[in-house]
């Protein structure tokens, strides 16, 4: 991490590991968790791009390799009832913060059985449970929304509970986002209204194809851009889980402590293209073998491996675990029944019922469908 | 029952409506642009900051995409936001949030993340503001699915409408005219509410139903004096929420007139009196004596010059025209 008035750090080479001493402080089992999630991520959005291609999955997909350090690491400097919000390259986001792969996977399946009950797709997902307030497919347009989350946090603490402020909302854009009114307007805002909010921006380097540099003034440091809204900004590096728990933890925990907002420039790089239908012809094959060769799930692998006794056996194991618990979330995706439309297009529309419309009810999540007596085995 | 009921504005209405519900429910704040320590730009809020304080009466800058999608994250966390924009005008750089956000997001969330906010300002022509500042945000607004869009017409009505929106587990879009935040009514000491799709008579007839919502109302009680002294016994049916529509009392009034005139100060193309029009050709095709006649303001930008702003505008010469032409053949 680097605040604004200092030089950015570089990533270390691989295997010289210099990190901050709060990580040698973690169990071991918490770093092989890490390791675990993001290996999940990946694995889910492996599966998710060969349903996308046997159109299993419809409309707009964007995926998260490369960016899972991003998610897990943030995630784990905040505490549960933290209330977080994301832009439409949600998967990973969704994942890391608890929700069960078989709701998400099933919401992209467009089923009754996703976290959405298939009515808000790759983009949109949501889980309440675990304070996860969306995936939304307006670029920066979650922002706002995530200074309403801090606000909220806030005055529930301090009006309605009379008490300290305790929470934090976190909200993530992408750095084409930046360029967005909607970014302005809930920075300024955040600034003003003192609310406690880390707005994360995951700086993958492109807007869908157009390189941050052209289109984006400081490109070379957005974090810059938090002095003008008068909070600290930071550079952190998004491709280490290690180095992204560090540094968040301190951020968040300030925000927390100040109830003050902070900006991240986030620094990370997505392996796909913006959506499925992009060749990347914006960027080299150079530069993209470059970062995979800075893997987050490599990097972690060999911290492991180098000051632990995580094994090459455990980690094929973990493997194994993962593929199979993608798979049978695909599997429960497919065998969820569709929406009906007699039973959900007019659903959920509004909380009461009046006229057409039926109401709204939590998504049932449930563990097994109610097979047909003839599909029982 | 006798109630005591006393004279406030139209102005003062809203503000008890806001200060009783804030009174009554800690989860409710208001937030806007001159709010708090200016009084509100209208003295709606007048006192208010004093009264609640700084945390629950909170001024924004001028940054209504901002300000409405903080309330939006907000109400997701069950809080129970006022957002007044000083006009509805200026809620269309918060389009987005307002439109995509707000009313779509307990959909998309599959019934996980309700948005129980109320919107409010001033709607339509301000007098002499010129074409960026006298929107009439109804016609635009309405064929948005999953919001509700209450026009209230007296300060009775301007509280027991506010009072519904604010315990409303939806978003609404509440509809103020500051051409009347200045007249007066009676409203009752105690608490009471008015509720979302129910459609008052204003005046009973027997001969032409004309059927509007909040200001341009007037001119249509005005209206239907002057045709009474032609003979013609209008029926004047405030609608009071657009969104829900109450059809089943306008189409009541149909079968018993036989004749409809829709007055809405939106613009005529796609507007809520196209809406209401097909609706009431749809379901009073057999009773209806001609085919239902709109008063819209004029399908122009709204013009600044005072002779051109009237011209464009309802108003009652022309509700009586509209009703002598719909009634031709009676």
């Amino acid at each position: 991490m680097s605040s604004t008035t200092t030089k950015t750090t570089k990533s270390p080479a691989q295997g010289k590991v210099d990190y901050d001493p709060i990580i040698k402080e973690l169990p071991e089992q918490q770093l092989i968790q890490w390791l675990r999630d993001m290996l999940l991520i990946r694995e889910f959005e492996v599966r998710t791009m060969q349903s996308y291609q046997n159109k299993k999955i419809g409309g707009f997909c964007h995926v998260y390799i490369g960016q899972e350090a991003v998610a897990v690491g943030s995630f784990a400097a905040l505490k549960p009832e933290d209330p977080v919000i994301t832009a439409y390259r949600c998967h990973g986001q969704a994942l890391a913060r608890g929700i069960e792969p078989k709701y998400c996977m099933a919401e992209m399946y467009g089923k009754i059985g996703g976290c959405a009950k298939g009515k808000g797709g790759s983009m949109h997902l949501f889980d309440k449970s675990n304070n996860f307030f969306g995936g939304h497919g307006i670029v920066g347009a979650q922002v706002p929304v995530g200074a309403g989350l801090a606000f909220a946090s806030k005055y529930i603490d301090e009006v309605i509970n009379e008490g300290a402020s305790t929470r934090v909302a976190m909200a993530f854009l992408g750095d084409g986002a930046l360029n967005q009114g909607a970014f302005h307007e809930a920075m300024n805002l955040a600034g003003v209204l003192d609310l406690p909010l880390v707005v994360v921006c995951e700086n993958n380097g492109y807007a869908m194809g157009t390189a941050i540099d052209r289109g984006t003034t400081r490109g070379d440091n957005i974090s810059a851009k938090a002095d003008g809204y008068g909070m600290e900004g930071f550079v952190v590096d998004g491709m280490d889980v290690l180095r992204v728990y560090a540094d968040m933890k301190k951020i968040v925990d300030a925000a927390r402590a100040e109830c003050r907002p902070k900006f991240v420039d986030m620094r990370t790089y997505r392996y796909k293209g913006h959506s499925m239908s992009d060749p990347r012809k914006y960027r080299t094959k150079e530069e993209e073998q470059q970062y995979e060769s800075q893997d987050p799930l490599d990097r972690l692998m060999m911290y492991l491996k180098a000051t632990t006794s995580f094994s090459d056996e455990q980690y094929k194991t973990m493997n194994k675990d993962v593929r199979a618990e993608v798979k049978a979330a695909i599997k429960w995706a497919e065998q969820s029944p569709e929406p009906t439309p007699d039973e959900q297009l007019y659903h959920d529309v509004f909380v009461e019922e009046f006229g057409p419309y039926t109401g709204t009810s939590v998504p049932e999540m449930l563990e097994e469908w109610e097979k047909p007596d003839s599909q029982k085995s | 029952m006798t109630t005591t009921t006393r004279e406030i504005e139209f102005r003062d209405a809203l503000r008890d409506a806001m200060s009783e519900e804030m009174r009554r429910d800690k989860r409710v704040f208001l937030m806007g642009e001159e709010v708090a320590e200016y009084n509100g730009a209208y003295k709606v809020s007048k006192g208010m900051l004093d009264e609640f304080g700084p945390k629950r009466i909170i001024d924004t800058p001028i940054s209504e995409t901002g300000f409405a999608g903080l309330g939006i994250g907000a109400a997701m966390m069950d809080l129970r936001p006022i957002i007044e924009f000083m006009s509805w005008s200026f809620s269309l750089v918060a389009a987005d949030q307002i439109l995509n956000n707000a009313p779509k997001m307990l959909y998309m969330s599959g019934g996980q993340f309700g948005c129980p906010i109320v919107f409010r300002g001033n709607d339509g022509a301000g007098g002499q503001l010129g074409s960026t500042h006298s929107w009439c945000v109804e016609g635009l607004f309405s064929s948005v699915p999953g919001v509700k869009i209450a026009i209230p017409f007296d300060p009775y009505d301007a509280k027991g409408l506010l009072k519904t929106a604010i315990r409303d587990d939806d978003p609404v879009f509440f509809l103020e005219s500051e051409r009347l935040l200045s007249t007066k009514g009676s409203v009752p000491e105690e608490d009471y509410t008015v509720p979302f799709g129910k459609a008052l008579i204003r005046r009973a007839g027997t001969d032409c139903t004309i059927v509007s919502f909040g200001r341009p109302l007037y001119f249509c009680l005005e209206a239907a004096e002057e045709l009474a002294a032609e003979g013609i016994d209008c029926e004047v049916i405030d609608g009071r929420t657009i969104r829900p529509l109450d059809i089943d009392t306008i189409i009541e009034s149909v079968k018993k007139t036989n004749y409809c005139v829709v007055v809405d100060q939106s613009w005529p193309f796609a507007s809520v009196a196209s809406e209401i029009a097909a609706q009431v050709h749809q379901y009073c095709f057999d009773d209806l004596d001609n085919h239902v006649h709109r008063v819209n303001s004029d399908d122009v930008p709204t013009p600044y010059a005072y002779a051109l702003e009237q011209a464009y505008l309802p108003n009652t010469r022309k509700v009586c025209e509209a009703v002598r032409a719909v009634t031709y053949n009676a």
